[in-house]
């Protein structure tokens, strides 16, 4: 199996929910997951972030429907690490 | 999660506490008002039966109920549409999937609510003493004055509640709501009974 380990994403978002809010609710939907947000950039009504996710499987799919379900727009996907898991 | 805490996620996310909030107070303020200046009316004037009493308020109640659902309803729809309009421009995306487009559909109808049932609450816990002699039950003093001293104590309460959300002395806020109430009640003494 290739797993997705580690991903940086480069995030736009509304202010609401907040940072802390939006790192909380991708944590919750990636099983184990460690997620930092780094706000890189701020405008009137929107923000930017780098997004990094770490665990040991990523569902990719259900990361982005989170994101996009609290008003976030994936911009590009900057830093990508995977694994082959498969046994011998 | 739960119906509460959706509710509270999506007013945090529009940061529309203060709004409910506001309109909790406002549209309260107004049905503990109207059934202190009724009763006051009624108790002014000759005697009526306690069903006629009970049915004129009663209906002031729900006329206020439905006036704040439909109108907190409709203005706050388009506010939350303009919002949700703007958020689209910003962020160059349509947000229909995301909780902002559930939050514009949703914060109309938790608002509306919290306005139309402040004042239909307010007024039923005034209106209390007047419904329970109706049904039979034997109070120690007039139904009417203890309806209008309920109607004090929740004017009072309000003012108390503004208080605390100010930071100031609940106490001052509290007997500012309650001179209000006795101004009003002043004035509807001057103009009215027979």
């Amino acid at each position: 199996m290739i797993a997705v380990k580690r991903v940086v994403l480069d995030v736009l978002k509304p202010h609401h929910p907040n940072a802390l809010e939006f790192c909380q609710a991708l944590s919750a939907v990636v099983e184990g997951s460690t997620v930092r947000v780094t706000v890189i950039g701020v405008d009137e009504k929107t923000e930017s972030l780098e997004v990094s996710v770490e665990a040991d499987v990523i569902d990719f799919d259900l990361l982005q429907a989170e994101i996009n379900k609290m008003g976030g727009a994936l911009h590009s996907i900057d830093e990508v690490e995977v694994k082959n898991e498969s046994s011998p | 999660m739960n119906i509460f805490r959706k509710a509270e996620f999506l007013l945090k996310i529009t940061r529309s506490q203060g709004i409910a909030r506001r309109y909790f107070v406002v549209n309260g303020f107004d049905g503990a008002l109207t059934m202190l200046g009724m009763i006051l009316g009624f108790q002014f004037s000759t005697s009526a039966p306690l069903s006629i009493t009970i049915n004129a308020c009663l209906g002031a109640a729900i006329a206020l109920a439905v006036s704040g659902v439909s109108s907190a309803y409709i203005s706050e729809l388009a506010e939350r549409q303009r919002a949700l309009a703007k958020l689209e421009k910003a962020m160059l995306e349509d947000l229909q999937e995301s909780a902002h487009s559930e939050a514009a559909r949703w914060v109309p109808m938790i608002i509306a609510l919290v306005n139309g049932s402040a004042p239909l609450f307010f007024s039923l816990v005034i209106l209390s003493p007047l419904l329970l002699t109706h049904a039979g039950v034997v109070l120690p003093i007039s139904p009417l004055f203890l309806s209008i001293i309920f109607a004090l104590i929740i004017i009072f309460l309000l003012g108390v509640f503004l208080g605390r959300i100010a930071g100031t002395s609940w106490v001052r806020s509290g007997l500012q709501t309650l001179l209000i109430a006795m101004t009003t009640s002043l004035l509807i003494f001057l103009f009215t009974g027979d």
